[in-house]
């Protein structure tokens, strides 16, 4: 037996503006549930099973209360969803040193560089890898002028440092850069729709540009945008336009029956979240299955070789980096609608793997891990 | 405008690069996108008749008598069975939920067919147009082969990773054998000693020793320009006398032969985008593939080693099998 732990803390249901959005109080959780799902039905055939130990804290609930329970259990490999904070917390915990954790959740570029952990690899994309993939297809498309409008969030002010790091790698030119400063509050208002019409030329308002690239994380104002601004200019960002790890969009590389086993259990669309935790349940069950083993020595080895590879739906395999234990991976460029491009775009060369040419590469990562 | 330019000058170029006498033989293709099977004329290599079919036409073969067609309509949960002679649809079978591919027995009683969506393989009585069992595999069951006894089935499953080998009296797994990531096409060698099974995000071939259910041997290709991730293995043939196997690499352009002795890769063939699929002219003097991205299909001459024609097909063509 196997024992995954799943850690995370209870939050407020994220409510999307958009009303086609369902409020999901399950993210994260569904995907690591059917990636379980799907190692032991292999795993049924190899003799090999696995549990999957949830532990959800509550909302002001100490992380080493989490940890210690896991450890208790004797579950050494752990989905860790939870903001980098917290993570680091708990992977800085005398429990967590007998440990590896999954950070399927946060994509703060800091746990990729100053701030790694040898006991910590990463399934969720940076937002440098997210800037990257955007910046990539803009010059692709040769929509080189960006605006750039960030809101008030501190994860938002982290998306816009690596659009502008992006900028500068793919030959952006930030004309313009704003703040969103309106209240937006509640997405259920009768006189709503007046108010932003009026809001949005004005916060959109400035120098001309190709694309207006918006940062919010949240998704407070983001959706808002598009159809509204001053010019009429494409958005992108976190909105709009979105590089994302996941999207329903996507049904290429047989993503149609991942799609439809994950709607099937958690009764609405698969998130980037849900993706990050499948992945990382996932590679603990590829990683058992190659090595026909099930002990934490031996996984954690494979899992960071060079031999380990994971089929993600994104039409190429999916691997760690072994510099800073990021998962590299193809990032979709998808619409509201429709899958419009993945990234790395064709043309952006890399020595190893082009996929190395999103997020930080071994020879810019400030990540010293002793492995 | 330039498309019309292009197909003229394929025309043109057509009778001259054919230096090869008349075939008889009649090529099907399926194309995913446009919901249509495409026939195209083995002799002047054109376009005879394209037949509208369900949603999303992959795999296709052609019954023992090869009077029909039997083709997976996957977006319509269901097979299409083609009468050849009127290129109509005279009935369908029921094939359980998304049908991909599907492999006939050697007598041509029973369709094994695998259903993507349900870890499942469904066995079709074709005279009784009914499913008559079920056997549980990994998930996402995919390729199908037969063993020319049509005793042991291989099913493979593209998110387990594995070969079901499955004895076809008892419909029960009698083995399983772990391959590289995302395993598409199985086929056995005709004497019944080895399968052969690609893996599409691996991008390798593993001989599988049938009896013994172990891999003896992984084949890896390697193209120069061609990066390591556009490498992805899928359809595989094999000609009669053994010697010749046939690697389609997808988005690699390239279709590999290798040599079945030595495991060795002797060649590859440019050929157009994203080839999935391949089949011989019943000479084995041809071998046409199915290129998905670029919506045609590439002629290779086997005697002189040469891609000698594509012919555009249309959306998306998959599925390949040619009639005699």
């Amino acid at each position: 037996m196997i024992l995954i732990g799943y850690l995370a803390r209870q939050e407020d249901p994220r409510t999307p503006l958009s009303f086609l959005e369902p409020v999901a109080t399950d993210e994260g959780l569904q995907g690591a549930r059917l990636a379980l799902a799907d190692n032991n039905m292999t795993g049924a055939f190899l003799k090999q099973s696995y549990r999957l130990v949830e532990q959800t804290l509550p909302q002001d609930g100490d992380i080493a209360t989490g940890v210690k329970a896991l450890a208790d259990e004797g579950v050494r490999f752990v989905v860790a969803d939870l903001p980098a904070d917290a993570l680091l917390a708990a992977a800085g915990l005398p429990e967590a040193k007998s440990m590896l954790l999954f950070n399927a959740r946060a994509t703060d570029d800091t746990l990729r560089n100053e701030r790694c952990r040898t006991n910590i690899l990463h399934t969720a994309p940076s937002r440098r890898m997210l800037a990257d993939a955007l910046a990539q297809y803009l010059a692709w498309k040769k929509w080189t002028r960006w605006s750039l409008l960030s809101g008030r969030d501190p994860g938002d002010a982290l998306y816009a440092e690596a659009v502008r790091r992006a900028a500068k790698r793919f030959g952006g030119r930030i004309v313009d850069e704003k703040s969103w400063t309106f209240d937006t509050g509640n997405r259920r208002t009768d006189t709503g729709v007046t108010t932003i019409q009026s809001d949005i030329p004005l916060a959109t308002q400035g120098a001309d540009y190709d694309v207006l690239v918006v940062a919010d994380e949240a998704g407070d104002f983001g959706d808002y945008l598009d159809g509204r601004t001053w010019y009429p200019r494409p958005v992108a960002g976190t909105q709009g336009l979105t590089a994302t790890a996941w999207s329903r969009v996507n049904e290429q590389w047989g993503g149609t029956q991942l799609q439809s086993r994950f709607e099937k259990l958690a009764g609405r669309w698969m998130t980037p979240r849900d993706y990050a935790a499948w992945l990382a349940v996932r590679s603990i069950g590829e990683a058992a299955a190659r090595t026909n083993a099930a002990g934490f020595d031996d996984l954690s080895a494979y899992l960071h070789s060079p031999d380990f590879e994971l089929a993600g739906f994104k039409g190429e395999a999916l691997s760690f980096r072994a510099w800073d234990g990021q998962m590299r991976q193809p990032i979709l460029i998808a619409g509201p609608r429709m899958l419009v491009s993945v990234s790395p775009q064709e043309g952006f060369l890399h020595p190893v793997t082009p996929l190395d040419t999103l997020g930080d590469d071994a020879p810019e990562s400030k990540c010293r891990l002793n492995r | 405008m330039r498309f019309l330019l292009s197909c003229s000058l394929l025309l043109l170029a057509g009778p001259v690069l054919i230096a090869e006498p008349a075939f008889a033989e009649t090529i099907f293709v399926s194309n995913e996108k446009d919901n249509q099977i495409a026939v195209v004329d083995g002799d002047s290599l054109q376009i005879k008749n394209k037949i509208k079919v369900g949603r999303r036409p992959r795999g296709i073969t052609l019954s023992a008598d090869g009077t029909q067609l039997y083709v997976c309509v996957g977006d319509d949960n269901r097979i299409d069975v083609l009468d050849i002679a009127s290129g109509k649809i005279v009935h369908t079978l029921p094939s359980g939920p998304d049908p991909e591919l599907f492999v006939l027995s050697p007598d041509g009683k029973k369709l094994y067919v695998a259903n993507e969506n349900d870890n499942m393989v469904t066995v079709i009585d074709v005279a009784e147009r009914k499913a008559i069992g079920n056997i549980q595999v990994g998930v996402e069951p995919e390729g199908m082969g037969i063993s020319p006894d049509g005793r042991i089935l291989v099913n493979t499953s593209e998110t387990t990773n594995m070969a079901h080998f499955i004895d076809t009296e008892k419909h029960t797994v009698v083995g399983n054998v772990l391959v590289d990531s995302r395993p598409r096409v199985a086929r056995f060698t005709d004497d019944g000693k080895q399968v052969w099974v690609s893996s599409e995000i691996g991008g390798t071939v593993s001989v599988i020793d049938a009896a013994a259910h172990k891999v003896i041997k992984k084949i890896r290709f390697e193209v120069t320009g061609v990066r390591r991730e556009a490498i992805q293995a899928v359809g595989i043939q094999m000609t009669r006398d053994g010697k010749r196997a046939f690697v389609a690499l997808g988005p690699a352009n390239r279709i590999a032969e290798v040599d079945t002795d030595s495991f060795e890769v002797k060649r590859y063939f440019l050929v157009g985008q994203r080839v999935w699929n391949l089949a011989f002219s019943p000479d084995e003097k041809r071998l046409y593939t199915t290129n998905g991205i670029s919506n045609d299909l590439s002629v290779i001459d086997l005697e002189r080693n040469k891609v000698i024609k594509s012919i555009p097909v249309g959306g998306a063509p998959w599925g390949i099998v040619v009639k005699p």
